[in-house]
């Protein structure tokens, strides 16, 4: 594990003074806090960073250690350990405005798991996540284990969810610190790709793929819905390309699942090959009426 | 509405250790909805972590009132700009599935 160099994180010189290190991480916080920045991954990163760094040098007592350990700081891993050791027992880990995880290994090992000073009531960060799900999946209502930091949570996922849609399951999300609420988690869902039907909004479309003799001369056949199998009528002299609708065969309305979109077919016309002499020779009697 | 189903506003400020007048200039703004029951002020819960951004953007971040209404209408927009992308890749992915 490497050193960090928390002056050069927060932009600040070894001699900065208390009010000059909490100008210097307030300037940065605003730049890189998550709330300020949905969903960007490195700003999360270098949040971490600067709230680590926060954590120590706006700390005297962790402050003067560093300080003075500084690069050496593995060799002051050995001769506070009995300090840290009592310092754990003392402070639960728990109190920890952050997940474990949000610091670095050099921090764990200078500092232990030791609390912040600070009494200060802290929101647990929000968590989010992706959840991929298929189309079936997605269209009927089902209840999904999920893990969270360790923990099994039971959700129930309305049918009718749209592909990058959120939902927010509430305190599930970091822990909050000296007694603040848990932080939100966001579930993202992605919608994967279903081999025969797409999806737009709530209406479904599929392709059929229809025989010259069926499209020229009308008929019956049983097609394949996600509400199961159902009998159309295809009318004589289908076009390729020709679109029906079947109304309520489409996707659940999201939160209102007793309402259906349509489902859209389209035709593609096959066109026999490998043809008979006696085709042929009816084809041309045909063309030539 | 029940207020039982609500945050007491004077509740949260003792919680928070802040003023009251905060969330009234909040208010005063429009990024907060208070509701007023037998001259007790109260959020829902609803709010509650809007409010609480709010507050650690004022007192922990530094920012004024003003810079908290920028940064909310900004976030807003950021957030119907992703439901917006959200939107076009749903489309686009139906004509291109296999992107």
């Amino acid at each position: 594990m490497d050193y960090v160099d928390y002056y050069k994180i927060l932009g600040i010189d070894r001699l900065a003074s208390a009010q000059e290190v909490k100008k210097a991480f307030r300037a940065s916080a605003r730049k890189y806090h998550p709330d300020l920045n949905p969903n960007n991954s490195e700003a999360k990163l270098s949040f971490q960073k600067i709230n680590e760094a926060n954590d120590v040098l706006s700390d005297p007592e962790k402050r003067k250690k560093y300080d003075q350990y500084g690069k050496d700081w593995q060799d002051a891993e050995a001769h506070e350990k009995a300090q840290q050791n009592q310092s754990r027992n003392r402070q639960g880990r728990t109190n920890r405005p952050q997940n474990e995880s949000d610091f670095s290994d050099f921090f764990e090992s200078m500092f232990g798991g030791a609390s912040r000073g600070q009494q200060v009531k802290y929101r647990g960060q929000d968590f989010t996540t992706t959840l991929a799900l298929n189309l079936l999946d997605a269209y009927k209502t089902h209840k999904q284990t999920l893990n969270v930091n360790g923990k099994a949570i039971r959700i129930t996922i309305p049918a009718g969810i749209e592909n990058g849609q959120s939902i927010k399951i509430t305190g599930h999300g970091g822990l909050g610190a000296n007694g603040g609420p848990n932080g939100d988690l966001y579930l993202t869902f992605s919608i994967l790709n279903h081999p025969d039907f797409r999806r737009l909004g709530n209406n479904l479309y599929t392709d059929i793929t229809l025989d010259l003799y069926t499209a020229i001369l009308g008929g019956e056949m049983t097609i394949a819905t996600l509400d199961g199998r159902v009998k159309i009528k295809v009318k004589p002299e289908t076009q390729n390309g020709d679109q029906i609708k079947l109304k309520g065969k489409g996707f659940p309305i999201y939160k209102n699942e007793s309402v259906f979109g349509d489902l859209y077919i389209s035709y593609t016309i096959k066109i026999p090959t490998d043809l008979t002499d006696k085709q042929k020779e009816l084809f041309t009697e045909i063309s030539k009426l | 509405m029940k207020s039982k189903n609500l945050i007491s506003l004077s509740e949260l400020c003792a919680h928070h250790n802040i003023e009251i007048s905060f969330i009234h200039s909040l208010q005063a703004t429009g990024l907060i909805h208070i509701v007023v029951i037998k001259e007790v002020y109260f959020i829902t819960p609803e709010q509650l972590h809007l409010l609480e951004q709010y507050i650690y953007f004022h007192f922990s971040l530094d920012i004024n009132l003003e810079g908290i209404e920028t940064i909310s209408h900004l976030l807003n927009s950021i957030k119907s700009l992703h439901h917006e992308t959200e939107r076009l890749k749903n489309r686009l992915q139906f004509y291109e599935p296999h992107l």
